[in-house]
């Protein structure tokens, strides 16, 4: 480019980049009208995936302007990235153990479902898997979620329960790692949510764990105290505990809070 | 700006470590658990890769056929494939419904994933490149002249090779192999996806950190600074190759 010609050219570049970077206003968003109450950040436990995605167009709706981005994980490690610093604004978690170890550092939680374990086992279950007591068998691959998620502690519990040992090949870190290896092939069964099986469709099936051999899970959910968006967070639980989320999070398969 | 973009991370993982603990952390069970399989798996996939991969570099070096640069761009791939897109592909091909797992499965009864051995797979999958590469270079580099006075003495080809080309293509080798052991030290996306999770049989290194992070931070730093001491040692022992004094 010619040299004079390059100087008002780049100035038009940088002038361009400061239009599309400034004037954010969008009307009618959230609360208070400003760039940053536009987007919303929601740390949530794996299991939540289907329910949360499935939720977020109505709560866009009724709030105009507004984008729900999620993190799904084990809830262990997002309460690590919570207590790194991590820009939540919202943190459901799939048990009471990691809404305490961050405690300090978001609102009062509030138990907004509940969720059983069930075993996941390959479609059409040709280890023919039938129990607990089943998983350990010696000819079984089982995988579990590992001892810090709150899928594997709960699934630890109910196995303790009956006093089971099993061999897990793998402990994986979040829930969803557990159906994903059963629905490869790699492993033949998994204790994992009974939203999880209902989740997964067609790719793997569930077997059912009696209620009385059952662990119930809570799920608790609060407003992350540095956030920057404490309205529309607290709109956000609200929908989800008590509005129109509640009717998502049946459809998948959660239980009610009680 | 790049060095204080370079020493920044370090200089925060030195200075946040456990120095009064780090005794303790070093020497837990778990720690050593993984700091021995990952040992005894680095080791494994460096000789995996040097059994498979110094004839592929001779081939790469001295022969000349159809689909060369084909053969050469697959020897790199793992080199730029992002490591656990590497582990998916292992995953669907030794895997128990993989195209080559199933047929391990049937015939041998063999299954690599959740397996030490699969882990040592992952890791030669993505190390191997490093080794061929480096070792095609010096054989390249080689005058092979040698070798044909070694053959005008009346060496035989392997003679040859033991006591002509091996002697002379071995700085080079070094250097690929210990790239290669780094590589396979450091390794987590493929590990992690094909191998699996479990203390005492896949959990290498980098998976203990990973987890640790999650739960028990003095122990994550703690062994961050090991594999950090020997990526260190690494730099230093191939200081010749890559900041050329001569």
């Amino acid at each position: 480019m010619h040299r004079r010609a390059r100087v008002p050219a780049l100035l038009l570049l940088v002038a361009l980049l400061a239009a599309a970077c400034g004037g954010n206003d969008q009307p009618g968003s959230g609360s208070g009208g400003r760039a940053s109450s536009s987007k919303l950040t929601v740390f949530a436990a794996a299991s939540l995936t289907k329910a949360f995605e499935a939720t977020r167009d109505g709560f866009q709706k009724e709030h105009p302007g507004v984008s729900v981005t999620f993190n799904f994980a084990g809830s262990q490690a997002l309460a690590t990235q919570i207590q790194q610093g991590a820009p939540a604004d919202v943190f459901a978690s799939a048990d009471q153990k990691n809404m305490t170890k961050v405690a300090d550092l978001v609102g009062a939680p509030r138990v907004f479902a509940q969720n059983v374990l069930e075993i996941v086992v390959a479609k059409g279950n040709p280890k023919e898997i039938r129990s607990l007591g089943d998983l350990a068998r010696k000819d079984l691959i089982v995988v579990l979620a590992g001892p810090e998620v709150p899928a594997g502690r709960y699934a630890a519990e109910a196995l303790a329960k009956q006093g089971v040992t099993v061999k897990p090949k793998s402990l994986e870190d979040n829930v969803k790692g557990v159906v994903n290896k059963v629905a490869l092939g790699s492993a033949d069964a998994g204790i994992v949510y009974a939203t999880d099986v209902t989740a997964a469709g067609d790719e793997v099936e569930g077997v059912e764990i009696p209620s009385d051999q059952n662990v119930t899970a809570t799920y608790p959910i609060a407003v992350v105290k540095a956030s920057k968006n404490q309205q529309l967070a607290q709109a956000w639980v609200d929908h989800v505990a008590s509005g129109a989320g509640q009717a998502f999070l049946k459809d998948a398969g959660f239980l009610p809070p009680e | 700006m790049a060095v204080a973009f370079l020493l920044l991370p370090l200089a925060g993982l030195v200075r946040e470590a456990p120095w009064t603990s780090i005794g303790q952390e070093l020497t837990s069970p778990g720690v050593l658990l993984a700091l021995r399989l990952s040992l005894v798996c680095s080791v494994g996939a460096l000789a995996l890769s040097a059994v498979i991969g110094v004839p592929l570099a001779f081939v790469l070096a001295r022969s000349e056929f159809q689909g060369k640069n084909l053969v050469r761009a697959l020897t790199t791939l793992p080199m730029v494939l992002p490591p656990v897109v590497g582990g998916v592909a292992l995953l669907l091909a030794f895997g128990r419904k993989g195209l080559a797992g199933a047929w391990l499965e049937r015939t041998f009864g063999l299954t690599l994933p959740f397996t030490t051995l699969g882990a040592v797979l992952a890791e030669a999958f993505v190390a191997m490149p490093f080794l061929v590469i480096t070792t095609e270079a010096g054989l390249r580099a080689m005058d092979r002249r040698f070798e044909d006075a070694a053959a005008t003495l009346g060496a035989g080809r392997w003679t040859s090779f033991r006591r002509v080309t091996l002697p002379i293509v071995a700085p080079s080798l070094g250097a690929g192999a210990a790239l290669c052991w780094a590589r396979a030290l450091g390794e987590f996306g493929a590990t992690i996806t094909f191998a699996g999770n479990l203390p005492g049989t896949t959990q290498t290194m980098p998976l203990a950190v990973y987890l640790a992070l999650e739960s028990d931070t003095d122990a994550a730093i703690a062994l961050s600074l090991v594999l950090l001491a020997v990526s260190l040692v690494v730099l230093v022992v191939l200081r010749d190759r890559w900041f050329p004094t001569a």
